[in-house]
């Protein structure tokens, strides 16, 4: 099963559920999938140790200067400026090139092949039963996506016996729709502001263009109003966990330290979440 | 005039917070609302919309069942897997690059422009507000952002206005890059935890790879002492100033659910910290070259 861990809004908790989650199901092998490769968080509650890391690379075209007529059939085709064609020469911009081949497909003199770029790295390590697979995004880079999915086929390439949970960026768009759209039930972690209810109805909307069951997590549920309750009711989204505004809590994350492990008491609830996802993704 | 802009590397920390609360405290300011795939903004200056545009951006294909035969060129040549063995198009999984269109040999591929949503400007308490609304699963953030950025550029220029406030997203890509072209300040709102400081660390170097200077303020910073200070050593080492703290208080919270920034809700601590960060702010804007 995959299990995925969203939010629209940033800072809500999603890698605090995420590697709960995975930290509490001690019964089993467990795949944890950091895609937030902007900002990826979960290796450092989770301590994998060693780790293995090999670059990520994308597609770029590469043009044979002695075979290009600078015709500019690619640079007609390409929608993101990736390739140009000035006077009798070809330039390409690899850090806009969205990989489509167009190019190549198009090059009446077979004079563009396969290059490629570094986008950022991947990174595997073990910690107890939890294996985590994670990227990050090098500096200055601006395309997400692409390192997003290899992670997700590395993480995801142990078989479906395996507990998967992916922990997404923020957001509703590319970035996250890439993070969840494989997943057989999607978590959406909240908490009760107005800011956290906005994007709660905007990560709803998401999942339901998606076609993927869903259920929330609202964290810090005793401060703010009841405004996203309220929403849940009247959507029949099911609330599915809800974890108080404990300063305790905010101190163990601050120090790199899981709740579950800082306040066992929390354990079963975490264990109760998985069987409910579990029921609910089963469709019962 | 001067573009201000925040960010944060790891979500939550407070952006929205503080842009807000630096809209209320200056004057003569346009605000920008550049988290356009979570833009909050609006809840907090409750604005007044005076424009709504349409943003397109790109082309999505559509397939005329008339004309197609179902060789399967189309299919074969996507790389992104965006049309299925039976000729239907994914919107969610296109991105716009017209392969399909040219592949095909009996025309069948027309060429749309794509709605990805839409673009406000509006009048708030606080003065002119620019925002916008991305489509749910839509693409292209970026090009959203830079046309906001844009647009509230072009109206600070018309009404002589002194700064730009520009509420970023979180994380180091796309959107946030976009935010970053052109800014004349970056400030950083973290938090004293591990994700806070590690987040923290790459939006730095983030800053200092697009040559753009920049200053930290800590949010919740009594929370975890020793990682406040490691955040003000990284800080210094990273070339950056310091802003200041904020502290770890429930009022921000209330604010939040009142629909008011923290100057206009409280007469306390945290006020009084964030009225310092802003002074902060405006001297070390005062430092950028014009």
């Amino acid at each position: 099963m995959i299990i995925a861990v969203a939010s629209g809004k940033g800072g809500t908790g999603k890698t605090t559920v995420a590697a709960n989650l995975a930290k509490t199901l001690t019964d089993r092998r467990v795949t944890l999938i950091d895609c937030d490769v902007e900002e990826p968080n979960c290796h450092l509650f989770i301590n994998p140790a060693p780790v293995q890391t090999e670059p990520h690379t994308v597609y770029v075209p590469s043009v044979d200067k002695t075979a290009c007529t600078a015709c500019g059939a690619c640079s007609t085709l390409c929608q993101f400026k990736a390739i140009i064609t000035i006077k009798d020469s070809t330039l390409v911009f690899p850090e806009l090139c969205h990989s489509c081949r167009g190019c190549e497909i198009v090059c009446p003199e077979n004079a563009i092949s396969e290059g490629s770029r570094e986008t950022g790295q991947i990174h595997r390590g073990e910690s107890d039963h939890i294996t985590l697979v994670w990227g990050s995004l090098r500096i200055g880079e601006a395309m997400a996506v692409p390192l997003i999915s290899s992670v997700l086929e590395r993480g995801t390439a142990f078989g479906r016996e395996r507990t998967v949970i992916i922990d997404a960026p923020p957001g509703t768009s590319c970035p996250v729709i890439e993070a969840v759209k494989g997943a057989d039930f999607t978590v959406l972690v909240t908490e009760p502001t107005p800011f956290g209810l906005h994007d709660l109805k905007l990560a709803a909307g998401m999942t339901r263009k998606l076609s993927l069951p869903m259920g929330v997590v609202i964290n810090r549920s005793t401060s703010g109003d009841r405004g996203v309750h309220d929403f849940c009711r009247d959507e029949a989204i099911p609330v599915l966990l809800e974890i108080p505004d404990d300063r305790r809590i905010a101190e163990a994350y601050s120090n790199g330290i899981l709740m579950v492990d800082a306040l066992p008491e929390y354990r079963e609830q975490f264990r109760s979440l998985l069987e409910t996802i579990t029921r609910k993704a089963a469709g019962r | 005039m001067k573009e201000i802009v925040i960010i944060s590397g790891k979500g939550g920390t407070g952006k929205t917070t503080l842009t807000a609360a630096l809209a209320s405290l200056w004057k003569n300011n346009i605000t920008a609302d550049c988290d356009v795939d979570a833009a909050d903004m609006h809840l907090l200056l409750n604005p007044t919309v005076l424009e709504t545009h349409d943003f397109f951006s790109g082309v999505v294909p559509e397939i005329d069942a008339e004309l197609c035969t179902a060789c399967g060129l189309c299919v074969e040549s996507c790389a992104f897997g965006a049309i299925s063995p039976d000729i239907v198009i994914n919107r969610i999984d296109c991105e716009g690059c017209t392969v399909c269109h040219h592949v095909c040999p009996v025309d069948a591929v027309a060429l749309r422009e794509r709605h990805c949503g839409f673009w406000y400007r509006s009048d708030t308490r606080f003065g002119p507000l620019v925002h916008a609304e991305l489509g749910i699963a839509e693409e292209n953030s970026g090009k959203l952002v830079t046309l906001i950025k844009k647009e509230a550029k072009a109206l600070a220029q018309s009404v002589n206005a002194e700064t730009v406030l520009v509420d970023g997203s979180p994380g180091i890509g796309c959107p946030v890059i976009s935010s970053l072209s052109g800014a004349d300040l970056v400030v950083v709102v973290t938090e004293p935890t591990v994700s806070g400081v590690h987040d923290m660390d790459r939006v730095l170097q983030l800053a200092a790879h697009f040559r753009v200077p920049a200053g930290v303020a800590i949010n919740k910073a009594d929370l975890n002492e020793e990682a406040s200070r490691r955040i003000e050593e990284k800080t210094a080492a990273a070339g950056a100033v310091p802003l200041g703290r904020i502290p770890y208080d429930q009022v921000f919270t209330r604010a939040m659910v009142d629909r008011k920034t923290i100057i206009e809700f409280d007469r306390g601590e945290a006020a009084a910290a964030v009225a310092g960060i802003s002074e902060a702010i405006r001297s070390l804007v005062r430092t950028t070259e014009d």
